[in-house]
């Protein structure tokens, strides 16, 4: 079944974890039960038939109970006896690992535990009824009817139990996925983030109209974009830069002095496409957990380039470094945020893009991020809008 | 001689400590409307410039920013307390922010005086109103013979800070690992510490000195991100920049300005916990 592609973002998250489930032997003895009642109308057909009990309710409800009861023991008991034993099946959904044999052993188990039910359970029906019923061999009736109802009776235990697996497993993509979508939200719609920049704003508003009124502008760009990203399947790179650029002028009216940008995307990969917000959580972990704790502050440079063939996109800072924003031990959404990226590439390029986070080379120091697109892509290049 | 003797009510001070450049000065003149007598003694734009300016300036009223680099607000708070001049009166402490759920929720709890980022004028107003009152009060206070009885306004804040301390942050996501084996490289070689031999650690700079009966070691870890991962029964955190094994302890001796001096077994040297954690050590 296909994943939607953020719900392998996060495998550590603990909701996305399978639901609790009964364990093997509960659903043993719940369809024991089931087993009652079906022996219960194998015995009425018998009775009204006339044949084998000759006529008598009380004998062939408790032949067909004793037969029926041991043969889905021996069957059902068997199978997962072997399952147990089996190496854990591939390409099996989480439920049937560890239940399901596959049809080879289950025919076996079908065979053998009719036998074996049909032997016990009938020994136990004699000693009850005090009546004889012929052996195995010659009992062609008894034979052909425990194996109808057994071959039956796996058939619908395993088609229900089927149905209830993957629809656990289409309850749990569409949970993580829906779980991923809010992460990625708040993750990008920090609080703090927002209600700083708004105070930012309504300072400004005061100071410079003009400019408040271009900052406002910039916000309302970075939240349309944040909310509607999700819904796009690709942008052009120029887009890519608009919305960083957006976040940085952001970023810059708060921190004054301390930030310094550069952005640098040559002209001719500008209509390139790339998903949408790719970049984002790079260049806010650059800011947030780079250069916020640093008490100078620093640089922050998004790049975009033609190497070997492949597209290159790099955000490097002059922060505090990768060992000391996680030695602090605050951040974890510095691994979600990671973690998201690395997902999106996988599931969108598969092993074609690569994204490594390293220290930043040279005496400044920081943290570098890079992302390595495969180039092909170029001949989808998409139109660039005129206007954002 | 305490400043808030000598000077009027109308001409306290106050300390800025906030890092968003616009935020500062637009906090700075909204206060000049509102509270003309108060003198802007400092502005600084981190945490540790927070302490620094305040300890040796010592202003009547600090603002404080919770998130700030360096270290913060509340971080700065706590080095205020623990470092503050015996004798002198603790600065009134305002804290500021933008959104964070679990300091807001803590201030409330301990009716510390906060503002939320943008800080409109109604509330400043009234925040300035209520520190006008208390440093009044504090000057009425100072002025009539110190009762026995009556707690100092200090160790009122330290009770404070203490809550805002174990309250502001958020819960860990998952419970720690309890760390049994510190591991500490020099060079080429990694030595293996158990945390079973550890008497004390020790915050310096970017390191924490990891000290034992015989010898000690520097690891790159932080405070912070070790207690949790320690037995708070075995190891007791004596000073923002100090965690001792209890048992370790031999002696520990309170001074006049609250401070307590603890003398260690089989180390030589004393150590000093800070007056905000004084509270862990009485006579049964």
């Amino acid at each position: 079944m296909p994943t939607p592609p953020s719900a392998q973002a996060n495998p550590a998250n603990p909701a996305g974890a399978a639901p609790a489930e009964p364990g093997p032997w509960q659903g043993f003895a719940r369809r024991g039960l089931r087993n009652q009642v079906v022996c219960v109308g194998i015995a009425l057909a018998i009775w009204l038939l006339g044949s084998g009990a000759r006529g008598n309710l009380f004998a062939a409800w408790v032949y067909s109970t004793a037969i029926g009861t041991s043969c889905w023991f021996f069957i059902d008991g068997g199978r997962l006896l072997v399952a147990g034993l089996l190496p854990a099946r591939e390409g099996l959904p989480q439920r049937f690992r560890k239940r399901w044999p596959g049809p080879g052993w289950m025919l076996l188990c079908i065979l053998l535990g009719t036998g074996l039910g049909y032997t016990l359970g009938s020994a136990i029906g004699d000693s009850v009824t005090g009546l004889t019923t012929p052996s195995l061999r010659h009992n062609r009736g008894a034979i052909a009817i425990s194996l109808v109802v057994a071959v039956a009776a796996t058939w619908y235990f395993y088609a229900t139990e089927r149905l209830r697996a993957e629809q656990a497993a289409a309850d749990l993509a569409r949970r993580q996925a829906t779980e991923s979508q809010l992460m990625l939200l708040q993750s990008q719609l920090e609080p703090h983030m927002l209600f700083n920049t708004l105070a930012n704003l309504r300072v400004l508003i005061a100071l410079d109209p003009a400019r408040a009124q271009a900052m406002l502008d910039r916000l309302i760009a970075y939240l349309r974009a944040t909310l509607g990203a999700s819904r796009l399947a690709m942008h052009p790179l120029s887009a890519e830069f608009d919305r960083l650029g957006d976040y940085l002028a952001l970023m810059a009216l708060r921190m004054g002095p301390r930030l310094q940008v550069q952005l640098r995307l040559p002209d001719d990969l500008r209509a390139l496409p790339v998903p949408p917000l790719l970049l984002q959580p790079l260049v806010e972990n650059g800011i947030r957990h780079g250069l916020e704790p640093k008490i100078e502050g620093g640089r922050i440079e998004v790049v975009a380039e033609r190497r070997d063939g492949r597209l290159y996109l790099t955000v490097r800072d002059t922060g505090v470094g990768l060992a000391a924003s996680d030695a602090d031990g605050t951040h974890p959404s510095t691994h979600y945020g990671t973690q998201n990226v690395a997902a999106r590439l996988a599931t969108l390029y598969g092993q074609q893009a690569h994204f490594s986070l390293s220290p930043a080379p040279g005496p400044e120091g920081g943290t570098l991020a890079e992302v390595s697109l495969p180039w092909p892509m170029a001949a989808s290049a998409l139109p660039t809008p005129a206007s954002p | 001689m305490n400043p808030a003797q000598t000077m009027p009510a109308t001409a306290a001070t106050a300390l800025i400590a906030e890092d968003e450049p616009l935020l500062a000065d637009a906090l700075r003149a909204d206060l000049a409307r509102l509270w003309p007598g108060l003198q802007i003694v400092a502005q600084v734009a981190d945490g540790l410039s927070a302490v620094r300016q305040a300890l040796a300036l010592q202003p009547q009223v600090c603002f404080l920013d919770i998130r700030m680099p360096g270290a913060t607000g509340l971080e700065a708070a706590q080095a205020l307390a623990e470092d503050w001049p015996a004798g002198l009166a603790f600065p009134l402490l305002v804290f500021v922010t933008a959104y964070d759920q679990y300091a807001l929720q803590a201030f409330e709890a301990q009716a510390v005086d906060y503002l939320v980022k943008p800080v409109d004028a109604q509330r400043l107003a009234s925040c300035v109103q209520r520190l006008q009152r208390r440093l009044a009060d504090g000057l009425a206070q100072a002025a009539s013979p110190p009762t026995a009885s009556a707690a100092s306004p200090l160790d009122a804040t330290l009770a404070q800070l203490r809550a805002l301390l174990s309250a502001s942050a958020p819960p860990p996501a998952e419970p720690p690992q309890r760390l049994s084996v510190i591991q500490a490289g020099v060079g080429n070689t990694v030595h293996l510490v158990p945390v079973a031999e550890v008497l004390y650690f020790e915050a310096a700079d970017k390191y924490l000195r990891v000290v034992t009966a015989e010898r000690e070691h520097l690891i790159r870890l932080s405070l912070r991100e070790l207690v949790p991962q320690l037995d708070s029964q075995q190891f007791w955190q004596v000073h923002r920049s100090l965690v001792v094994r209890a048992s370790a302890i031999s002696t520990a001796q309170r001074d006049e300005s609250g401070k307590v001096l603890l003398s260690l077994r089989g180390r030589p040297e004393r150590l000093v916990g800070s007056r905000l954690y004084a509270h862990l050590f009485k006579g049964m």
